[in-house]
């Protein structure tokens, strides 16, 4: 018997308009599982994200995350519950210096982020963590940068250290390697690999190597609506996904 | 915009605090004539603290914060008038209702952004300007709320004609209200609020409910706001309609950004040139001072802060009067 899964996606569909963006899309994440979301320019995959997250809201079908029915909780709720993602172009608060970036990501995760009197540098706790985990991707000696100064793989490995400081539950990567120079391609690869083993992870990617190698188990879209799911191998053979997506004919 | 660390180094904390004090003590004891003004110029520029937490820190345009201020004058003269002078008591009374009126006013702007929220803002200060004058009453509408008298401050100093003791009150409030400021916007909630600023999506993403927020903050600066506004009603005894008008917003905004929005010390700074030109100029030109304002204003934001800075800190260095460190402060 399968574990109950961690996000669990029912049927979602979002059209706006005439355009149907999302159709009927639904697939599961167990704890640990990576998996991989391939699909061509279009075919709904941040759309997908921005649902899960709560950024959009569907026209019909829901989101279940550790058996409760997120479908109508704001982002916010969302996060606090252990969704966390990534930007397809970074996110980060250009000037404030990526120590400070994520030890905001503590105070937000530990609700201390309300607090209106104690100085941000009274939370030792709070820092020494925010170091730990930039220590751990590599970028203690840059704590006092802000991300205007970094490169731009470097600014990748902020927005994952980001989401590994709100320990979440389930991560949602949207294309981390967009963007980043071959040069910096390796260090952002370390980095995917010192994530929780425990963290069920979907990652969006447009680098096959690195897709196939990363997931455990892939789910391709195509104009909106699932083409096919299952493993790495399964996968490179389909026939459709072939067609569909690789290109390749007969 | 500065962020504000606290700890490490307390006593590079306090030199502002000092160069403050050190500046009133020389216009109380070498120019006892200008205290009215130095009163004034301390009050405007705990107002210009509360924008700049709007502005400054949490990024939002506004230019209807009078309403914050009108409302703490008129709630601070009519508790003067019919319950009690004490004018701590009378403090706390504008600055509750500051803060309300940003939280009531809040709930609605904040649903904005962007020149629909620096609009509505505008409209809010007009609407509470025009209920004053209409409830002549208890506003004296045009004529202005007046008629009431202080209590001794702390029961011990009575207001005297000469502003003696309403330029230390004024001073000590500012003074105090900067250092409340200072501690808030140093909290995680304050460094939130920055975040916010920075990019509200990365925020949202961090699991933060910006608009509840950012309605925290304006409340906090609606309570400044509030305790501006009674301040000035205590100070001058009378309120008037201008204490919800748009250029009390407008001008507000442009001593914050002389001063250099995102930097409390700098709120009280623009404040201070704006005031003392304001007093000098005029009484030469009162036509044309707003000249010089403009050249101002025109340098401040042709001229990044960075480059201010650097060669401020270039000419230091030439000095040998500072070691500058790169890791301290951010633009």
């Amino acid at each position: 018997m399968n574990p109950s899964p961690v996000l669990d996606i029912r049927g979602l569909c979002k059209s706006f308009g005439g355009l149907h963006v999302t159709r009927n899309v639904s697939m599961q994440l167990n704890a640990g599982e990576r998996v991989g979301l391939i699909g061509p320019n279009g075919a709904g995959k941040t759309t997908l994200i921005n649902l899960i997250t709560g950024v959009l809201a569907p026209n019909t079908g829901s989101v279940w995350m550790l058996g409760q029915d997120i479908s109508h909780l704001p982002q916010d709720q969302r996060v606090r519950l252990g969704l966390a993602r990534t930007f397809q172009i970074t996110q980060l608060a250009p000037r404030l210096p990526i120590g400070l970036q994520v030890e905001l990501a503590i105070h937000q995760r530990l609700g201390s982020v309300h607090h209106m009197w104690a100085a941000v540098s009274s939370f030792t706790p709070v820092r020494e963590e925010a170091l730990h985990i930039l220590h751990t991707l590599g970028l203690a000696d840059l704590a006092q940068q802000a991300p205007v100064s970094l490169a731009y793989g470097q600014q990748r490995l902020v927005e994952m250290a980001i989401a590994m400081a709100l320990q979440p539950q389930v991560l949602l990567l949207d294309e981390p390697m967009a963007g980043v120079p071959t040069a910096e391609r390796q260090v952002v690869l370390q980095a995917l690999d010192t994530l929780p083993k425990d963290l069920a992870i979907l990652m969006i990617e447009h680098d096959m190597d690195l897709v196939f190698s990363f997931a455990h188990r892939m789910v391709v879209l195509a104009e909106g609506e699932v083409l096919a799911q299952g493993a790495p191998a399964f996968i490179r053979q389909h026939a459709a996904v072939r067609t569909a997506y690789l290109g390749e004919v007969g | 915009m500065q962020l504000i660390h606290h700890s490490h180094q307390p006593w590079r904390q306090a030199i502002p605090y000092v160069l403050w004090v050190a500046l009133a003590v020389v216009v109380y004891v070498f120019f006892p004539d200008q205290l009215p003004l130095g009163a004034r110029i301390a009050c405007m520029a705990i107002f210009v603290m509360s924008l700049d937490l709007v502005v400054g820190y949490a990024g939002l345009a506004t230019l209807g914060h009078c309403a914050m201020y009108g409302a703490g004058a008129y709630a601070a003269g009519l508790w003067a008038t019919h319950v009690s002078g004490d004018p701590l008591v009378g403090l706390l009374v504008g600055a509750v209702a500051g803060a309300l009126v940003a939280a009531l006013s809040g709930l609605f702007l904040l649903r904005f952004q962007g020149l629909t929220f620096l609009m509505l803002t505008i409209a809010v200060s007009q609407i509470l300007e025009n209920l004053a004058s209409k409830m002549r009453h208890w506003t004296g509408g045009d004529d202005g709320l007046s008629g009431f008298s202080m209590g001794k401050v702390l029961g011990l100093a009575s207001f005297d004609l000469s502003g003696r003791v309403a330029f230390v009150y004024a001073v000590v409030v500012m003074l105090l209200s900067l250092w409340l400021m200072r501690r808030i916007m140093g909290s995680p909630f304050g460094l939130a609020c920055v975040g916010i600023h920075e990019n509200r999506l990365r925020m949202a993403a961090l699991g933060s409910s910006v608009t509840a927020h950012l309605q925290r903050i304006y409340i906090v600066a609606g309570f400044f706001a509030g305790v501006a506004g009674a301040l000035s009603a205590q100070i001058n005894q009378i309120v008037g309609l201008d204490t919800l008008g748009f250029d009390l917003s407008a001008e507000a905004l442009v001593m914050l950004v002389l001063g250099g929005a995102g930097h409390l010390h700098g709120a009280i700074a623009g404040t201070l040139v704006f005031m003392g030109i304001h007093h000098v100029a005029s009484a030469i030109n009162p036509y044309h001072w707003l000249f010089i304002i403009g050249a101002l204003l025109v340098a401040v934001v042709l001229l990044p802060r960075e480059r201010w800075s650097l060669a401020w800190r270039a000419r230091l260095a030439s000095l040998g009067a500072a070691r500058v460190h790169p890791s301290r402060g951010v633009p």
